[in-house]
């Protein structure tokens, strides 16, 4: 947690856009999942990462730009495209948050957190 | 207008169950506006099926628990355990105590097959409870150590978690927080052939992917190439082709000769059960004709134990409310039942949906209230109930998570009030 100038050269970018439109910018180390900067930057998306990064929920279901999801390091394992298949307003370059960690090639990744509670009303 | 607020009281709002429901409404409640809600619990424990529903086996879902327990430890929280609405306090005294009443009760009866011989079915939903030592469930009798073949009818995933755990090597179930009870009984099963059955064909499943591998990965299958005969998975939206597809491949498995196996059967409703050895279910063979259910024909089977997997149901816990039998449902407006009355979970939705979605049903209707409650009109003061028997509270189910560390999971409530005396 000391914001020492070394810790903040394996920091990069990232952009949690929310379902209303807002966003937050903050920063992740590199190695953390996107999960783990959600829980540890303290932003606040309702309800995200309820299983706490296991595979079991896909409330961490997160939206990325193609180019973005095409630099992921993480390959899609059959686990988490069925997770994924529960998820509000999949998309094809939707991904667990959980399972998808910060790399150099990811600086500046702007994530859309897809609003599930529209899509709840059976 | 900042000004009102501030020197505004808290609104008071109870919530009905302490299941998913009612704790993500709870959550939302206390963080966005200035409430205090008191949730009132029929057992002394919460979380109603995150803790006596969800697969022991399944220990990562109950991660959710660990945000359920910020809500319940928040200072604008009662937790009221041991309270049973409707018995021990009715609707009209929460009604004048509280500006709202969320009503998140879920759906804890099950549905019928309603056919004769229905007296030797066994239902899904008791031994769930039983398996999770929910109270009531937990002095149950299955007899496994004289069963070989066991018939699930219904294809969601209840049927496939209770398939899961009829199947599980006993060392796998011995590791999880099963009740001893039941890690003793399936110690002895001696279960080796599971049919899960639909009236139905397998597009029409309601079990989800995961499930479904977790089971194939657990027990040999013997899924009939011939019931997949004609489907263009090409056709289907992703869910339903990943899913369709995992059949199909899992069907094309060569058979081997296998102590234990499962498999998926379609297109048979039971008409009737008789017993003498075993039981025989005869079942009416379907054709989906414009994806309506008709008979054409006949058949009888022969099996040990049959269980009823097609569905929970809700209870009607006040007469004065409206309730829609079909959907099993108490009838909305996007949560609002009528003035200062609101409802979300199963008992809304329908008993389907995983905790995703009735979290985000709970969010939706927390809003409701919120937005409902937001011109500053008096606030009603809560209720201090009075009662003759003891009400828990969150340290109270703290000291029996504590107690269930060492000893296992307590299966009374009996039990659960001595050791928090
Ligand atoms: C067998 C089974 C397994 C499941 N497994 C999973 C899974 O692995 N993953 C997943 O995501 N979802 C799973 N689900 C779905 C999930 O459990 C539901 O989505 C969720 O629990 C519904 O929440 P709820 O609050 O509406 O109801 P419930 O969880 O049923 O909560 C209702 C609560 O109300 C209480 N109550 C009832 N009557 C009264 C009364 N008169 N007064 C006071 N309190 C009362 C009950 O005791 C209970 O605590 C499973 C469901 C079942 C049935
Ligand atoms: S946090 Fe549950 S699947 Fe990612």
């Amino acid at each position: 947690t000391a914001p020492v100038v070394k810790a903040d050269v394996e920091m990069v970018k990232v952009t949690f856009v929310r379902g209303d439109g807002s966003k937050v910018e903050t920063k992740g180390k590199i190695g953390d999942s996107l999960l783990d900067v959600v829980v540890n930057n303290d932003i606040d998306l309702d309800g995200f990462g309820a299983c706490e990064g296991t595979l079991a929920c896909s409330t961490c279901h997160l939206v990325f730009k193609k180019e973005d999801f095409d630099n992921i390091e993480e390959k899609l394992t059959d686990e988490e495209l069925d997770m994924l298949d529960l998820a509000y307003g999949l998309c094809d370059t939707s991904r667990l948050g959980c399972q998808v960690c910060l790399t150099k090639k990811l600086d500046g990744v702007e994530v859309v957190v897809p609003a599930g509670i529209n899509d709840a009303r059976i | 207008m900042l000004a009102i607020k501030i020197i505004q009281r808290c609104k008071h709002v109870c919530v009905i169950g302490s299941g998913p429901g009612g704790l993500y409404a709870a959550q939302h409640l206390i963080k966005h506006g200035s409430m205090k809600v008191d949730v009132y619990e029929r057992l002394p424990v919460p979380f109603g099926l995150v803790r006596y529903g969800v697969a022991p086996d399944h220990p990562e879902v109950k991660n959710v628990v660990n945000s359920f327990n910020k809500v319940l430890s928040h200072p604008n929280v009662r937790f009221r355990g041991n309270v049973t609405i409707g018995e021990d306090v009715n609707l009209n005294q929460l009604m004048e105590a509280y500006d709202a009443v969320l009503l998140s009760y879920g759906s804890s009866e099950d549905r019928k097959l309603n056919i004769p011989g229905e007296e030797f079915v066994t239902s899904a939903r008791q031994f769930v409870g039983w398996y999770n030592g929910l109270p009531e469930n937990s002095n149950l009798q299955f007899d496994l150590s004289n069963s070989e073949t066991a018939f699930i009818v219904g294809q969601g995933n209840v049927a496939l978690d209770v398939a899961r755990i009829l199947l599980s090597p006993i060392d796998k179930l011995a590791k999880t927080d099963i009740a001893s009870h039941a890690l003793e009984t399936l110690s002895k099963s001696r279960i080796k052939r599971v049919s899960v059955i639909g009236r139905r064909g397998p597009l029409q499943v309601s079990f989800t992917i995961k499930e479904l591998r977790e089971l194939i990965g657990i027990c040999p299958t013997q899924f009939r190439e011939d019931d997949f005969y004609g489907i263009n998975v090409d056709e289907l939206p992703r869910p339903k082709k990943r899913l369709v597809e995992l059949m199909i491949n899992t069907s094309k498995i060569p058979l081997a000769i296998h102590d234990k196996y499962w498999t998926l059967e379609f297109l048979r409703s039971p008409l009737q059960i008789t017993k003498d050895n075993n039981l025989k279910v005869k079942f009416a063979l379907n054709q989906l004709q414009n994806e309506k259910v008709v008979p054409v024909g006949e058949e009888i089977r022969n099996c040990d134990i049959v269980f009823r997997s097609v569905g929970y149901q809700g209870k009607i816990l006040f007469p004065e409310l409206p309730w829609d039998e079909r959907s099993s449902i108490i009838p909305n407006v996007e949560g609002k039942v009528s003035e200062g009355i609101y409802v979300t979970g199963w008992l809304k939705t329908g008993p389907r949906g995983v905790i995703l979605n009735t979290m985000s049903d709970a969010f939706a209707v927390a809003g409701q209230i919120l937005k409902d409650l937001e011109s500053p009109s008096s606030s009603k003061p809560g209720l201090d109930l009075n009662l003759k028997k003891r009400i828990t509270s969150y340290e109270d189910y703290m000291k029996i998570i504590e107690y269930e560390k060492s000893n296992g999971k307590v299966t009374s409530v009996q039990k659960m009030l001595e050791i928090i005396q």
